[in-house]
């Protein structure tokens, strides 16, 4: 491309916005509101994924040795088990841990006991990559040398990975709904904008300039359009998001599981991610919809 | 190929360097079975001044929509300004154009643009430069005479001032033949006149012009050659020729 042509692509794209206020409000309107609802769905999707990962983190498996296993013994165990990919992380309690933190369940009434009553009950506290794993776990576990016990929770893991497999069910649904929602109304209203200007591009293509010389400026509008429509919503739900979260926290202080990722988390992907469909959808729809015209 | 065929076939490719429009056999139906043009012959030299008549509907704006190959032909040969339009490709049809002026009976004028701006777009696609530009864009207004109104937009002129803006653009690449279909179709007698003496002036400077019209008094009045065309024929075609209208 020329210089020339560069620059008077650039002027005329920039021209075009402002010439056509309607259409450059409609579309960008058009973006903003799909962008925000796809951006609030994302920033939900996000928390609770993060809760039910939260959650998931707390669930262990408690292997127990036989009487008489040796600390080397124990230490072998330890070290087939951090092998595993199911393990996220893996914990030694000794018999006096256990005893210490059960005492102060127990509060005065373990001043009773004289003797240590879990002597037998050191253990490996297993916290799991992905709970939906557990009974894979326990299944090897079992054949290991040296474990007389293993403590699990099937309830908790079943419904932590049930719920998990709804959440990336529905919420990849709705965001695929709203991006095809979005994809149509963008694009139906560049086709509408365009088409207005069917006749300038027909001049254009009578007095001999090329698919390209035409098309440039009106691809260009469009990638600024889909920026600018990106750029709205994004501003407005990071403004948005601190303020929702405060709130949500503060009226239901007593969930204590509710816990909220903090901004940057969210909008570091969903930032360039929705600028990218912006100016995505501006570029594909100004591209494909002039094309239409081009055949003269 | 048997020695007379090829023999006729080398002469027509030396004779086509020497016109404008060199239509042979050129036949073109519309998707509805219509046949719109039949078997056209038409041969334009370099520096012709022709008129195309005939009544609405007998194929005057086929034809000038094959020379700007809006429209392919289904079959014969087309060659304008030395372009074999019957294979060029998309990405050529550009260049082709640059070649060519056109003038629309509704002067198709960017509207949002003024004066100047309408006749400079034709350099800017041309990949003239601003220096280029801001020399041929003003002499061309001057011409024909709108010098003083170049920041005025499409709506600000008479009928005959855009058709005359439109008329600037279309010379102003110095293209070497001018179409002009139905140039005086939305002007009065006065501004017709004019446009006609336009004409005629860039035709003595040596560009080829082909005016498609149904207006038989300019062409009985200008004494060029005249193509009459009739469903879809070549009915006549005669050198200071006259059209008597018949609808």
């Amino acid at each position: 491309m020329k210089i020339r042509t560069f620059f008077y692509t650039v002027e005329q794209g920039v021209v075009g916005i402002f010439k056509n206020k309607w259409f450059t409000v409609a579309t960008v309107a058009t973006i903003s509101a799909c962008l925000f609802v796809f951006g609030i769905f994302y920033a939900i999707a996000f928390n609770v994924a993060n809760i039910v990962q939260t959650a998931e983190e707390n669930v262990s498996v408690t292997v127990f040795f036989d009487e008489g296993t040796s600390e080397e013994g124990i230490e072998e165990i330890g070290e087939m088990i951090g092998r595993r990919s199911e393990v996220y992380r893996y914990e030694y309690i000794s018999a006096e841990q256990a005893w210490e933190d059960f005492s102060v369940q127990l509060g005065e009434y373990a001043e009773g006991f004289t003797e240590n009553p879990l002597a037998n009950c050191a253990n490996y506290q297993i916290y799991l990559s992905d709970v939906s794993k557990q009974n894979q776990l326990v299944n090897y576990l079992k054949g290991v040398e040296g474990i007389r016990k293993i403590n699990k929770s099937d309830f908790t893991a079943d419904t932590l990975s049930g719920i998990n497999m709804v959440l990336i069910y529905v919420f990849a649904g709705i965001i695929l709904i709203l991006f095809a929602v979005s994809v149509f109304l963008i694009s139906n209203t560049v086709t509408m904008g365009i088409s207005v200007r069917k006749e300038e591009i027909n001049i254009m293509k009578y007095v001999g300039a090329t698919d390209f010389f035409v098309r440039a400026p009106f691809v260009f509008e469009g990638m600024i359009i889909g920026l600018i429509g990106a750029a709205i919503p994004m501003g407005l739900l990071y403004y948005l998001y601190g303020i929702a979260t405060a709130f949500v926290e503060e009226k239901f202080a007593f969930l204590s599981f509710l816990t909220f990722l903090p901004a940057y988390e969210i909008f570091q992907y969903l930032v360039p991610f929705s600028l990218l469909i912006g100016v995505g959808i501006g570029f594909l729809g100004s591209f494909f919809t002039v094309r239409k015209h081009l055949k003269v | 190929m048997s020695e007379p065929k090829r023999k006729k076939k080398e002469t027509d490719a030396n004779n086509i360097s020497d016109y404008a429009i060199y239509l042979d056999n050129v036949s073109k139906t519309f998707s509805d079975g219509v046949p719109a043009l039949s078997n056209i012959n038409l041969k334009v030299k370099h520096g012709e001044f022709v008129f195309i008549v005939g009544v609405s509907g007998a194929g005057k704006s086929t034809l000038i929509k094959l020379l700007l190959r809006e429209l392919k032909a289904d079959s014969g040969t087309i060659y304008v300004n030395g372009f074999n339009l019957m294979n060029i490709r998309h990405g050529r049809i550009p260049k082709f154009r640059r070649t060519l002026g056109v003038v629309f009976q509704d002067f198709r004028l960017l509207k949002d643009r003024n004066v100047y701006e309408n006749v400079a777009f034709a350099q800017r696609v041309a990949q003239k430069s601003e220096r280029e530009i801001r020399r041929n864009v003003p002499a061309m207004l001057s011409l024909v005479g709108l010098a003083g109104k170049y920041k005025h937009k499409p709506k600000q002129l008479a009928g005959g001032e855009q058709q005359r803006v439109a008329l600037a653009r279309a010379l102003v690449n110095k293209p070497r033949l001018l179409l002009a279909d139905e140039p005086t179709g939305n002007l009065d007698l006065i501004n017709t006149a004019e446009i006609m003496k336009l004409l005629e002036t860039v035709n003595e400077k040596g560009t080829t012009v082909v005016v498609v019209t149904h207006n038989d008094k300019l062409v009985n009045d200008m004494k060029k050659r005249v193509v009459t065309i009739k469903q879809g024929m070549i009915v006549s075609d005669a050198e200071e020729g006259g059209y008597f209208y018949e609808d």
